[in-house]
């Protein structure tokens, strides 16, 4: 088991030292970094500064060396339009975004996983149908687009919720959020479901192709054999088993739930990391990009790692090797 | 007498021959038949968008500023009709959405066929070589589909720029991947059957196996993969332009249309974003219903 | 002659599936009773509607399936118009039922124990789960696992296969049936578990007087095992007997060509003997015998009307009109 960690924590470590490559090469193959990371504000004394404090008259692998090690320090250079460590910006948007991404999952989950079932049990029913076609439209629907509606319908029609901004927030348990206040809830609410409805037709997807195929298992046929209660049958056999491909799909779709609050976040004027780097591209504001793509690379290999080990818990048949 | 299990007793209808047999497939349903019919419309409207459109909202002569934020159905004082309104410059909102479907269909479907061929050259190379090279392109294409494809259009769009061609390029670059997964998934499914052993016994070329051989049975999987990418490339861009990365203001997409006209929402004004996105709907949704049907036709699980 | 009722009875069933090709009968009129205590062989090839009786019996025919005919006695109550309800309550209870692949009968991602403690308290809810723990530890014990209680605590997975038939053996026990119908069991072991597997169930049978289906297509593992056979063919008997009179003296051409097709010591040196032709389509019955385009006594009368099963003393019944008559080659 450890050793299955291990392995896997090494392969991390690699995509993120390729990843750096990467992003390293792009920021400075591409275009010439001197326009990249200094202002161009800057005056020819300030532009010779950060030439030497970023290595940038060194060859190009003494400054990929900077480069990690300014990485690792958290140095990954200063705002143009904030004039702050960009690393810093990111780091304190990085809430918000989280709170957007896990209320919209749980969403997501919530709704999903029963629907996705309800269908995947009764096929030909109108319920499941219509449930399935709902899919499909949330599935397609891009969701900028749903975003505006959701305004258009709730916010400036209805006025049941506010169209922009972060509520209120309060700290429990150590954590602060704007789940704890009911301002904050009517904030969240919104660009919460916008998120998660693109995830909710994923989870219904996989939940019923999940379920038609484990209802057809002879292990389902045998515990109806011994004379399980039908709801025990769905509630521990089948859901145990659908269980494990959503859990890890999700795991890994959390990645992108993050990567989609970018226009969310934009739409609603959520103050989260998505938003800012919408603006930071628009206004070329490099070291927030880069740093970003940092972070996000960061996230991504460490979600991916974590989801590896979780799947390994769930699945017994990966946990424990069998005898014989 | 040996047979193993005692399945279910097999039904034996007679199977009728390719074209005809998917085209008895595919209209089993309904709803996909309707999908196809709504997309062959748009298509044709795509197409012929300069010839059908009403006006023409890029004529800058034609384009009058004292018609701008009209309701759907309104009339100018020269007698035109705008059916679903005018924009804040005075443009007719139906003219631009044709204008717009050109652009949007253009750009995915371009995006799409061009990643396929190099996705499907890339994956068909790696199952058919296999060995080191498969290995390292696969890893290759693993990482690159755990990251969410509008993350790397973004990330290829702050490093190069915006414009036209930047944006097919972010396109092709976030969607062959897609293709080449599927390319060697379905190569190597065709390659381990005798017929490739035959060929090779015969000493074909590499290319003529793979192009003859191997290449036309793989055909099917590409194409359920490719319609339902094309939506999502179709989405990706309207995305890409509505947060004002994508294509430029002379070639406005759909996506761009609704990024223009959101912040007339909120004074009322909702035609002017609603009706681009609703064309924009339309589009995706038909072409993932026609692709979900392709998908669960060529789905061997679920064959009878 | 004894009067004491089988407590199972089977009348005519007929069992179909309406698919869009159209409706297959795959049980079309199957009448067997099962005696208490006795071990009964239900023989036929893929395909013959063996199985789906047995899952007739149990109401687990799955949909597009339906009973559509017969009724299933079973000690008084006919199984076939029971609630879903009564089914539940009978299942894993009175009649237990053990599959033939023990690798997808187990849910792989739960404990053994949960699996056998479930089994019993789906039919006693007042019983505690120590108890219901000391019952399948119990029950695993008695079919020769070896260290029960921690092995109880492991994952199917982690059994080989004659080990989790032997559990799936163990549960269908657990509630002491009276009536165990044992789906083709041994067919996906090896040969030497399968010996161990088949003494194991007759010897745990005649300690508990439990009755037993024993469902297969292995004429072998029939002869050794059980008191009676019925022999199955496209959805219906068309032999049962004892088993030493049938097996030694088939009266069915279909029964001759099969004891004819087992490679045997008496016959070494000879070709081994085929059966002509081929079954035919569930979709496509013939009208008639449904073993007219392969035999060799076939006559006008086969091809006409459907032979009803005739008794020919000895409690054996046969469905044929050319019933004691020698083929022709």
């Amino acid at each position: 088991m450890t050793a299955f960690i291990l392995r896997r924590s090494l392969q991390s470590l690699i995509v993120l030292f390729v990843m750096s490559l990467l992003v390293f090469g792009g920021v400075n193959m591409v275009g010439d970094p001197v326009d990249m990371l200094i202002s161009p504000e800057a005056d020819q004394m300030e532009i010779d500064r950060v030439i030497r404090d970023l290595g940038l008259d060194r060859p190009v692998t003494e400054q990929y060396w900077y480069f990690l090690v300014n990485a690792f320090k958290g140095e990954l250079g200063r705002s143009f339009i904030f004039g702050e460590p960009a690393l810093k910006l990111i780091i304190q948007r990085m809430p918000a975004t989280m709170e957007l991404a896990l209320f919209s999952l749980l969403l997501a989950v919530v709704f999903g996983i029963p629907l996705g079932v309800y269908a995947g049990l009764k096929p030909e029913g109108k319920l499941s149908r219509t449930i399935m076609a709902g899919s499909i439209l949330g599935f397609s629907m891009p969701t900028f687009w749903v975003g505006i509606l959701l305004i258009m319908f709730f916010s400036v029609n209805l006025g049941w919720f506010p169209s922009t901004g972060r509520g209120e927030t309060a700290t429990y348990f150590g954590m602060t959020s704007s789940i704890f206040t009911a301002d904050g809830l009517s904030h969240l609410f919104l660009p919460a479901f916008n998120l998660a409805l693109f995830k909710l037709s994923s989870v219904i997807r996989l939940a019923r192709a999940g379920t038609r195929e484990v209802i057809l298992q002879d292990y389902i046929k045998f515990a109806r054999a011994k004379g399980v209660q039908e709801s025990r049958v769905i509630r521990v056999h089948l859901l145990k088993n659908i269980m494990i491909p959503i859990v890890t799909v999700i795991g890994l779709e959390f990645g992108s739930l993050i990567a989609f609050s970018t226009v969310t976040e934009t739409v609603f004027a959520w103050p989260g990391m998505g938003k800012l780097i919408i603006d930071s591209i628009y206004n070329l504001d490099r070291p927030i990009i880069v740093a970003y793509l940092m972070i996000i690379v960061l996230i991504f290999v460490t979600l991916n790692l974590v989801v590896d080990i979780l799947y390994s818990f769930l699945d017994p048949r990966v946990r424990i090797k069998g005898a014989k | 007498m040996s047979n193993v299990t005692d399945a279910k007793p097999q039904a034996t209808a007679v199977p009728a021959s390719g074209l005809k047999k998917f085209w008895a497939d595919f209209s089993e349903s309904r709803l996909a038949l309707f999908a196809l019919a709504v997309f062959s419309t748009i298509l044709f409207i795509a197409l012929f968008a300069p010839w059908i459109s009403p006006t023409n909202p890029y004529d800058l002569g034609s384009v009058d500023i004292m018609n701008s934020r009209l309701p759907p159905g309104s009339e100018d004082f020269a007698g035109n009709v705008y059916w679903l309104g005018t924009d804040g410059a005075g443009r007719d909102m139906l003219s631009s959405i044709f204008y717009g479907l050109r652009v949007s269909l253009g750009v995915g479907a371009f995006s799409g066929i061009v990643a396929m061929a190099i996705g499907a050259t890339i994956g068909l190379a790696a199952a058919y070589f296999g060995g080191r090279l498969e290995t390292i392109i696969m890893r290759i294409v693993d990482i690159q589909l755990s990251f969410p494809s509008i993350l790397m259009a973004l990330i290829i769009l702050a490093i190069f720029g915006k414009g036209v061609d930047k944006t097919i390029i972010a396109l092709v670059l976030v969607q062959w991947a897609y293709y080449a997964r599927t390319a060697r998934a379905s190569a190597l499914v065709e390659k381990n059957k005798e017929y490739v052993e035959a060929a090779q016994c015969l000493a074909l070329s590499d290319r003529r196996i793979i192009l003859s051989h191997i290449m036309p049975n793989c055909l099917a999987p590409m194409i359920v993969v490719g319609t339902l990418q094309t939506a999502h490339a179709i989405s990706l861009e309207a995305t890409l332009s509505f947060l004002g990365l994508g294509l430029p203001i002379t070639e406005p997409s759909l996506g761009l249309l609704i990024g223009n006209g959101f912040e007339y929402m909120y004074t009322g004004d909702f035609w002017i974003s609603i009706f681009p996105g609703v064309a924009l709907l339309i589009t995706i949704v038909s072409i993932n219903l026609v692709g979900d049907q392709l998908r669960d036709i060529f789905n061997p699980r679920l064959q009878k | 002659m004894d009067a004491v009722k089988p407590i199972l009875q089977i009348e005519n069933l007929q069992t179909h599936f309406f698919t869009k090709a159209g409706v297959v009968k795959a049980v079309d009129g199957v009448s067997f009773d099962i005696n208490a205590g006795e071990v009964v062989g239900l023989v036929g090839e893929s395909g013959s509607g063996k199985s789906i009786t047995g899952f007739s019996v149990m109401g687990l025919v799955d949909a597009p399936g339906k009973i559509v005919g017969g009724r299933i006695m079973f000690q008084g109550e006919d199984i076939a118009a029971m609630s879903p309800q009564q089914l539940q309550s009978l299942r894993g209870n009175r009649i237990s039922m053990i599959f033939q692949d023990p690798m997808m009968t187990l849910n792989p991602v739960l404990r053994v124990e949960t699996q056998m403690v479930e089994a019993i308290k789906a039919h006693d809810s007042m019983i505690s789960k120590s108890e219901a723990r000391a019952r399948a530890r119990d029950a695993l014990g008695l079919v020769g696992i070896s260290a029960p209680e921690e092995r109880m605590r492991a994952y199917p997975h982690q059994f080989s296969g004659g080990m989790r038939q032997r559990v799936s053996i163990a549960i269908a026990m657990l509630n002491r049936p009276d009536l165990i119908i044992a789906d083709e069991p041994t067919t996906a072991l090896d040969v030497t578990i399968q010996g161990q597997v088949i003494h194991e169930m007759q010897r745990l049978c005649e300690v508990t007087k439990t009755a037993l289906l024993w469902i297969t297509h292995d004429l072998a593992v029939v002869a050794g095992i059980a008191d009676r056979i019925c022999v199955m063919y496209v959805g219906r008997v068309v032999e049962q007997g004892p088993i030493a009179s049938t097996i030694s003296q088939p009266l069915h051409p279909y029964t001759r060509g099969l004891m004819g097709s087992v490679p045997s010591q008496n016959r070494r040196g000879q070709p081994l003997q085929q059966i002509d032709g081929m079954v035919p389509s569930l979709l496509n019955l013939p009208s008639g015998c449904a073993f007219q385009n392969r035999c060799a006594m076939v006559s006008d009368k086969c091809l006409s009307e459907i032979p009803e099963p005739i008794d020919v003393g000895e409690q054996r019944l046969v469905r044929c009109v050319n019933v004691g008559q020698e083929p022709a080659s």
